[in-house]
């Protein structure tokens, strides 16, 4: 059985998010890690391979420095490392990012390809089933439980209400949860063997049937209009209300304005 | 994907929305996307059409009707039964390509949040997640020598990064814009009891392939006791409380804006509380949506576990503690008083919402 | 000489500060107050290998060096001086005397189990009337049959206890050295649960108090011929040859200590206000702030710089480290000592409360100055160098 999980680094914001002085985001600031969804995927993918010698390879797309995050995946215990980099592919959105990735996964063996459900940087949770769309498999996203039963997989499917336990055959795609399961340390002999790993890079050129119209910038139909980091808020309002009516009154008017109620 | 020329593009026109519908109930966020499509139909001078996708669903066209919806178009099929991505990607893909049109809304929800990036993968378009703010303008947004402005063009504001930046995203040269877009958000419009909706049948056919996945099992059942660092609201107390008993008051608010409970050291340490609800340097550090600091003084060492939630409203009596200082909405008074209040307030709010 | 850490290592680091953060520090507090042994952790760290790092993968270990080891114990230490001490008696006390000096069927029989965690080690050498003075050792071995008989009682055991594993240091006669008569010192393996081999009563400590720190008493304890390690008559090398070692995991902790204390109080003194601002705008503690982080990061090179010697020992069996290792401990371990008192002062009143953690560090530190060889041994042996 081969897994392939695609991974991504995103800038840390669990320590709290750092600022500039002039209230923008300081992403130089924020350590790379690796996306919490995928990370449980990842975690998914190795019970596999502890379970039933499943082969797990772990792919991401991005700059070189991206490269980082498949080694940590290796010390966790992945067998095989893939980064697609490539100048071309840059400023991709989420449709010209999921073409690149189905593009390079064409080039690759799986019976199973696990994202995370979304990444903590761009929350949009598309590219998973745009992937699955592009290669024409079955999609099961926001997976809190995956277990393996013969050719097929049976998930557990969270909703807003509850959850659908489906069954779906292989090769499909699935999209993890971080509630998933508690994703596994490296173990220092892992990241020794994972320094010195091999990871092969994916170009352009690598990709399988995919259009430039499709990839990069020019291949991504979303553009932004505008952008901006949300400058920290400053000194809020205090009010000495005359009665508790004027005091709900006020907290209930706000609560309506920021959408709370 | 190339952008559509300007022929094809001319022939995408209204507004639609997903009308999601779980167990045959129509669910909310459907109407708060008729209102808002309304809203954006109106500047484009053209209608809002629902699309209602399930099994035996006609029953629910009227609802969808009396709250805004200009037309239905509804794909009812048997193995539209249940939520399943493909039967439904298929229904909602072969919609667009049929009735073409130029803004397709999809809610933010554990369901769109599937069907909107595989149909708008399918119908080869551009999708913007969880948007907050919707709006018809030009792109961009002020003219530039090299490019040309296109106007009527849908501007999706989204946060990112866990709500710290926030960007306006357009779709120019492809249609239908897609935009999912986030619950609790949009304003649904006054139910007109009696409005009727142009209604439209449509079934494009459903052949089960590789992608229709089996449902083994449909629990409805969600319960869990939750880290009060997941919490989207959290309402705390500190020693201005009280007492134990007390806290009950805090438990109500708590209810009815589906929040949880949280508290400073000072009620850990009077056992009010276990620990596992301590905001603070010594307790957790939370970032909930809104935070309420009732009866909390404000000690720097609580400070620093909540100083990050998104909005803050402080309740205390005293007009100089220090909460005052972080808090967006700060209310002097008594909390024994404020607090029963804002609750039934809060609840008659929602109900008639 | 390049400064700049490899690739592998700041992997390595972040691992263990990961695991620390996750793992070890919500229970830092609890194993303090309780004297508990943190046998949850201590499993925890057997899984992800934190038990056998400077062991040979062929043995059952991660196929590290020493420094990976050091780190690991620093940044443990960082969080719980506990913990940190923890593994490094394991490491360095057991499993390296066993790797250096066991035999084949020694290291097959102990090491993996050792470096995998399923076991965990000890060592005992100090004694009621004796600590690192050889020649003061009561607890006697005698050659009997096929088997040794063991007598007598070793105290302040880390790991006691707990631990599986016992390296114990005896003496087995006497001999003649330049015409005066010498106790003839040996090494051995003991097993727990060998008939004869019991604990004694459980340490009070004031810091490191989740520490499991035991007196191990031998009444006609029976183990088999084999268990000897290395040579008869060269325990006492055993014994000074592993303390070395041990000095520079004891260096790492006691390092670790300081870095965590330092943390702690910038991130207090940024928010504590007096006076209407900060207290980190006040140039006292600024200058004490400055003067703490430069004696912590001269400890860390001695530190590094030692664990990198003990490399090259492992690689070439010649290189000496007993002068590095002495260093890199009597610094660190006062350097802790400073750092954490000056921590509590900055904390004021806070930091004189068990709910803030540089109390805590700050008895925790204590011991490093004492344990392993005190201050006074390390500079024994440094000037002992000096003037040879």
């Amino acid at each position: 059985m081969k897994v392939i999980v695609c991974i991504k680094q995103v800038p840390d914001t669990k320590g709290g998010v750092q600022f500039n002085p002039d209230g923008t985001l300081n992403r130089g600031a924020m350590l790379s890690i690796m996306n919490p969804d995928d990370k449980a995927g990842l975690e998914a993918a190795l019970r596999l391979k502890d379970e039933y010698g499943a082969e797990v390879t772990v792919l991401t797309m991005g700059l070189p420095k991206a490269a980082d995050v498949l080694q940590e995946a290796i010390a966790m215990g992945a067998d095989k490392g893939v980064l697609v980099t490539d100048r071309v592919l840059g400023g991709a959105d989420t449709w010209a990012t999921s073409t690149t990735i189905a593009g390079a996964l064409r080039k690759l063996e799986y019976d199973l390809i696990i994202t995370g459900r979304q990444a903590i940087d761009g929350d949009t949770a598309q590219v998973g089933p745009q992937i699955a769309e592009h290669l024409g498999l079955p999609v099961i996203s926001y997976a809190q439980e995956i277990k393996v039963d013969g050719d097929s997989v049976i998930v557990k499917r969270q909703y807003d209400d509850g959850y659908h336990m489906l069954k779906a055959k292989m090769p499909c795609l699935i999209t993890a949860l971080s509630e998933l399961n508690e994703p596994r340390y490296m173990t220092p002999g892992g990241i020794f063997d994972a320094v010195n790993a091999e990871i092969t890079t994916f170009g352009r050129a690598d990709l399988v049937d995919v259009d430039d119209s499709n990839i990069g910038l020019k291949g991504s139909p979303t553009k932004i209009a505008k952008a901006s980091d949300k400058v920290r808020k400053g000194a809020g309002e205090k009010v000495v209300p005359d009665s508790p009516e004027d005091a709900v009154n006020y907290i209930v008017g706000k609560l309506c304005e920021k959408h709370v109620i | 994907m190339g952008a559509m020329n300007a022929e094809d593009m001319a022939q995408y026109k209204g507004v639609f929305v997903f009308a999601q519908q779980v167990d045959n109930k129509v669910s909310g966020i459907s109407f708060e996307l008729i209102g808002e499509g309304k809203r954006l139909a109106e500047k484009l001078d053209t209608d809002v059409t629902a699309v209602l996708i399930g099994s035996e669903v006609s029953g629910l066209v009227d609802e969808l009707a009396e709250y805004g919806a200009d037309k239905v178009i509804v794909v009812d099929d048997p193995e539209l039964k249940d939520y399943r991505t493909e039967p439904y990607a298929h229904a909602l893909a072969s919609v667009i390509n049929e009735y073409k049109p130029e803004i397709m809304l999809v809610g933010a929800t554990a369901i769109g949040r599937d069907l909107g990036p595989t149909v708008s993968a399918r119908v080869a378009t551009g999708l913007t997640a969880d948007c907050t703010l919707l709006e018809i303008g030009d792109f961009p947004l002020v003219a530039l020598p090299n490019q040309v402005q296109k106007h009527n063009q849908l501007l999706m504001t989204r946060p990112a990064f866990g709500g710290n930046t926030i960007a306006t995203i357009a779709c120019p040269d492809n249609r239908p814009q897609m935009a999912t877009v986030r619950p609790g958000v949009m304003q649904k419009l006054d139910r007109v009891a009696g409005k009727k909706a142009e209604v439209i049948n449509y079934n494009p056919g459903f052949t089960p392939n590789n992608k229709y996945v089996e449902i083994l099992e449909i629990s409805k059942a969600v319960s869990d006791i939750k880290d009060i660092m997941d919490a989207k609201i959290l309402v705390s107390g500190g020693r201005g409380v009280g007492s134990a008993e007390n806290f009950k008051l805090l438990d109500d608010l708590a209810e009815v804006l589906g929040g949880q409970v949280s508290c400073s050291r000072a009620v850990v340490d009077s056992g009010w509380k276990p620990k596992e609800l301590q905001v603070g340097q010594t307790g957790k550090t939370v970032r909930p949506n809104v935070y309420f600091a009732i009866g909390i003084s404000g000690a720097i060492q609580h400070v620093a576990g909540m100083e990050e939630s998104d909005i803050i409203v402080a309740i205390n009596k005293d007009e100089d503690a220090p909460i005052f200082d972080v808090a967006d909405y700060g209310v002097v008074g008594d909390l024994n008083k404020i607090v029963p209040a804002l609750t039934e307030a809060i609840k008659a709010q929602l109900a008639n919402k | 000489m390049d400064f700049t850490l490899d690739k592998k290592y700041e992997m390595a680091q972040n691992l263990f500060r990961e695991f620390a953060q996750n793992e070890v520090k919500p229970l830092a507090q609890e194993i303090d107050e309780q004297h508990r042994f943190p046998r949850e952790t201590v499993d925890k760290m057997a899984k992800y290998g934190f038990l056998g790092i400077p062991v040979a993968k062929e043995d059952g270990g991660q196929g590290c060096d020493p420094l990976t080891y050091v780190m690991c114990v620093e940044e443990l230490s960082k969080v719980c001086g506990t913990t940190g001490v923890i593994v490094s008696a394991h490491t360095s006390l057991c499993v390296d005397p066993i790797q250096t000096f066991g035999t084949p069927a020694q290291k097959a029989k102990y090491l993996p189990d050792l470096a995998s965690g399923k076991k965990l080690g000890a060592f005992g050498l100090t004694e009621p009337g004796a600590g690192t003075d050889a020649q003061g050792q009561q607890t006697k071995a005698v050659l009997d049959g096929d088997e040794w008989v063991l007598n007598g009682s070793k105290c302040f055991i880390t790991n006691g206890k707990e631990a599986d594993v016992y390296i114990i240091i005896a003496v087995t006669g006497v001999v003649e050295k330049r015409g005066r008569k010498q106790k003839e010192i040996s090494a051995f393996i003991v097993d727990k649960g060998t008939p004869g081999f019991t604990f004694g009563t459980k340490e009070n400590k004031m810091g490191i108090c989740g520490s499991s720190t035991y007196e191990l008493i031998f009444t006609d304890c029976r183990i088999p011929k084999d268990a000897l390690l290395g040579q008869k008559g060269k325990g006492f090398g055993i014994a000074m040859h592993t303390l070395d070692g041990g000095r520079i995991g004891i260096a790492a902790q006691a390092l670790g200590i300081a870095e965590g204390a330092l943390d702690t109080t910038i991130a207090y003194v940024k928010e504590r206000k007096q006076f209407g601002r900060s207290i980190a705008q006040f140039q006292n503690t600024q200058f004490v702030l400055a003067d703490l982080a430069t004696k912590v990061e001269a400890a860390k090179l001695l530190v590094y710089k030692a664990a990198k010697k003990k490399e090259q020992y492992q690689a070439d069996h010649k290189t000496s480290y007993s002068v590095e290792a002495a260093m890199a401990k009597l610094c660190a371990a006062e350097v802790a000592m400073e750092v954490t008192t000056k921590c509590v002062q900055l904390h004021g009143g806070y930091g004189y409360i068990k709910e803030y953690d540089v109390e805590r560090m700050m008895r925790d530190a204590k011991i490093t100055e004492i344990y392993e060889g005190t201050s006074e041994v390390q500079r024994m042996v440094i000037s002992a160098n000096l003037l040879k």
